[in-house]
């Protein structure tokens, strides 16, 4: 008799999901489906819209990643309408999508992928939350991680509009300049966030990497994935989450490509797969030859990690530091274990900090200045950032009104789609044995695709 | 000692922005859970579908449910919610009025599916079969939830006690209703967590508000600048100010942008896009057809701009199934 488990809702991730998983007559995984039951139709819904309104349309597919979508499509913009935004209007985007990953980030390390590290594992299901890990770390730390994310979203309600939709991106600019008193306000809060950036990498190592439990996992190959990875990088390939080339490395860690995000298409393909919304994306060069790992096939993967493993480093001092402390621990480059995605993941919120100070004290910031009108009839744009979940490419097509036509949308987890299903089936087989299951076993289970960070209603729009 | 009260956040087709909503209460949302026990909320604990089946019905004291209507699980999900639930609060825009994704309704499922599956560049196999709801006998796939024919709002699906507004609403609305249930107040049927009166009067911008705006052509956002001071209407730019339930503290304008009606119609309307229709009427400046004719066709996506968060809930946007 043959026996099916359901894990219904998946939790602690943005968006619907369920896993389904068949057991041989053995009570050993036959196969495992992670779907995706949900599905909105943004790119035909968009159609016959107002260019203009797309960086504030398109980014109510996802309101945990908002920004992501309003700065890709503020720059699809400027491409459709060939300007280019002021000196200012540039930092305060950057500044305002930073932030915006710094705070992301901590809500999966606190609320999201981080109670399976911070809370103990043999935690029952009901104290594996943020409640849990309030517990587990002392409250001080707890309310001070909340009162950052806190400050920082004000921060950018200030700038944006809304600590959630940021309504200010324009073509070729922004629609507000930033006054003396709130570069004040910028520059104490990127402060904050340093000092808190800094105190959270040794909680990490305490907290994480010295648990015997979780340090195991992360060298386990029941974890590991062999995959192309993917990143956005800057003039000497370090990451940038705003703008650059996006890259991609082979599991050797050699260079496979790099390239305009406007030439994607000539490096990625979609599919669509059976029982679920998401579709699948890989390399158009190798092709996708389903669930499987290694140089062969064209699975690829996004987001921290994989940013991390497509750079040749880090853009500030103090992430660099900790981006060779990784390294150095896994002992090879790229590194291939999705639970280190938890750890790339705080060296990118150690960057972000330190990047929100630098944008923070640069003297345009100040410039009101802040917007360039388009000169050109618009007709074909494409805009690109890394979203704290991975490479995030908006295209727009429109007629000479700039009424849309066509909309194309890369969004980060759909990268990671392939690789999420083989992480989630890998870890099943490997942990359910003989028919027995538990609520730990299925846990660690979830664990395989919550270090992604996967936000499902990105996945599928 | 008395029994903690209960609550649940459920999300239906939703975005998480309404969960961030909850999330943004920060401190606050710590005192919940000491004097309430959340029994359900996907985004934030580990309860599955089979612990709230196991609940009796009525147990839960208040429900708050995001996300438009969109698929058959949905439906399947907020009816057994209502049974566990004294009260259901349909929390946000796309539960209150569908949202942006009732957009949909100006097409069929079929569309929607066929456009994200074949149509846009970069398939690999513009002929590849749409995703399966039903695999049918004897395949291994599981089934997928399916497309209804019409995104519909939350009240057309189940009976909804009150509504909080907004895209999203804000975290002190959020913290006020949650505080409500959880000192036994629990809303009055139809209540609506929002100011009964239009966002203009509590905009920063209202004293330069004309008392009749002549608007001789529509704007477009990208090719102008336009006074950070001054009311967007007598500048040619279209703001749902007018129109819209106010209670965002006029956010949108902080920023310098104008309003897109996020919040729904005001008290007095039923039809947000009908009343935005005769606001624009009222402000056109010409008298013979030409003239008005031109002044229409300046208006650059009239449907998206009227509807853009109430089709669904609208008489004339609810889809091919009405």
């Amino acid at each position: 008799m043959t026996r099916r488990i359901r894990i219904d809702p998946v939790t602690r991730l943005e968006g619907h999901g369920r896993i389904d998983i068949r057991l041989d007559e053995a009570g050993n995984v036959n196969r495992s489906f992670f779907q995706v039951p949900e599905f909105k139709g943004f790119e035909k819904f968009c159609e016959g819209r107002a260019a203009e309104e797309m960086p504030t349309l398109t980014q109510k597919i996802c309101g945990v990643c908002p920004t992501a979508h309003h700065i890709a499509g503020v720059k699809a913009l400027d491409a459709l309408f060939a300007v280019d935004p002021p000196p200012a209007a540039r930092i305060i985007r950057e500044l305002m999508h930073t932030a915006f990953v710094f705070e992301d980030h901590l809500l999966h390390f606190f609320y999201l992928g981080g109670p399976d590290i911070l809370v103990n594992g043999d935690a029952r299901k009901f104290e594996r939350n943020v409640f849990g890990v309030l517990q587990a770390i002392g409250d001080a730390v707890g309310k001070r991680a909340i009162q950052i994310r806190k400050k920082v979203r004000a921060l950018n309600a200030l700038l944006g509009g809304s600590a959630l939709y940021p309504v200010c991106g324009l073509p070729g600019g922004v629609a507000k300049p930033v006054s003396r008193e709130t570069r004040t306000v910028v520059s104490e809060t990127a402060a904050e966030a340093l000092a808190f950036a800094r105190d959270l990498l040794p909680l990490f190592h305490e907290k994480g990497l010295k648990n015997k439990r979780f340090r195991n996992m992360t060298r386990s190959s029941v974890f590991s994935l062999l995959t192309y990875y993917m990143g956005l990088v800057d003039e000497e390939n370090r990451i940038n989450f705003y703008d650059g080339d996006l890259k991609i490395v082979a599991p050797d860690g050699k260079t496979f490509a790099r390239f305009p995000a406007e030439a994607y298409l000539e490096h990625l393909r979609e599919r669509v797969v059976q029982g679920s919304y998401m579709k699948i994306l890989y390399l158009k060069a190798l092709g996708w030859k389903g669930y499987r790992e290694g140089p062969e096939n064209g699975m690829y993967r996004v987001g921290p990690l994989a940013r991390l493993n497509a750079a040749a480093g880090m853009a500030t001092p103090l992430a660099q530091q900790e981006y060779e402390r990784l390294y150095h621990a896994v002992g090879q480059k790229p590194a291939h274990n999705t639970l280190l995605y938890h750890w790339a993941r705080l060296i990118e919120v150690l960057y972000a900090a330190e990047r929100m100070v630098e944008l923070a004290a640069r003297p345009e910031l100040t410039d009101p200045h802040v917007r360039n009108l388009p000169e050109q009839a618009p007709s074909s744009g494409v805009g690109v950032c890394e979203a704290p979940r991975g490479t995030l490419i908006h295209h727009y097509r429109t007629d000479d009104r700039a009424i849309v036509k066509q909309l194309n949308l890369v969004v980060a987890t759909q990268n990671n789609a392939g690789a999420i299903g083989l992480s989630v089936e890998k870890a099943a087989r490997a942990l359910i044995v003989k028919g027995e299951v538990n609520d730990t076993i299925l846990n660690m289970v979830e664990m395989a695709y919550r270090a992604y960070d996967p936000c499902l209603a990105c996945a599928t729009h | 000692m008395s029994r903690k009260p209960k609550i649940a956040f459920y999300w239906c087709a939703g975005c998480g922005g309404c969960e961030e909503s909850v999330i943004d209460m920060a401190e606050e949302l710590l005192s919940v859970a000491e004097k309430a026990d959340i029994v359900f909320w996907p985004i934030a604990l580990d309860t599955r579908f089979e612990d709230v089946e196991a609940l009796n019905d009525g147990d839960i004291d208040a429900t708050f449910i995001n996300g438009a209507i969109r698929l058959d699980e949905h439906v399947r999900v907020v009816q057994m919610l209502r049974r566990k639930s004294k009260r259901i609060i349909a929390h946000g825009t796309c539960a209150h009025l569908g949202g942006i994704i009732g957009l949909a309704n100006l097409f069929d499922s079929r569309q929607l599916l066929e456009c994200a599956c074949r149509q846009v560049p970069g398939m690999d196999d513009p002929s590849a079969p749409l995703p399966e709801t039903d695999p049918g006998d004897g395949q291994e796939g599981p089934t997928l939830a399916a497309l209804l024919p019409e995104v519909k709002p939350l009240d057309r699906v189940v009976a909804v006690d009150a509504y909080i507004p907004g895209c999203p609403p804000t975290p002190e609305t959020m913290a006020q209703a949650i505080t409500d249930v959880i000192h036994g107040r629990l809303p009055e049927p139809g209540m609506v967590f929002a100011h009964r009166t239009a966002l203009c009067r509590q905009c920063p911008r209202l004293d330069s508000k004309p008392d009749k705006i002549e608007i001789t052509r529509f704007r477009r956002l990208y090719e102008t600048h336009w006074d950070p001071e001054v009311c967007f209407l007598p500048q040619g730019l279209l703001c749902m100010g007018p129109v819209t339930r106010g209670g965002c503290d006029a956010r949108c304008i902080r920023a310098n942008m104008p309003c897109r009606g996020c919040f729904g119609p005001t008290e007095r309307m039923n039809d947000f896009g009908s009343g935005a229709m005769a606001l624009i009427a009222s402000m056109m400046a010409g008298e013979d057809e030409a003239t008005l004719a031109r002044l229409v066709n300046s208006i650059a996506d009239p449907t998206g701009l009227i509807y853009r968060y109430s089709l669904a809930a609208s008489i004339l946007g609810q889809g091919p199934g009405r």
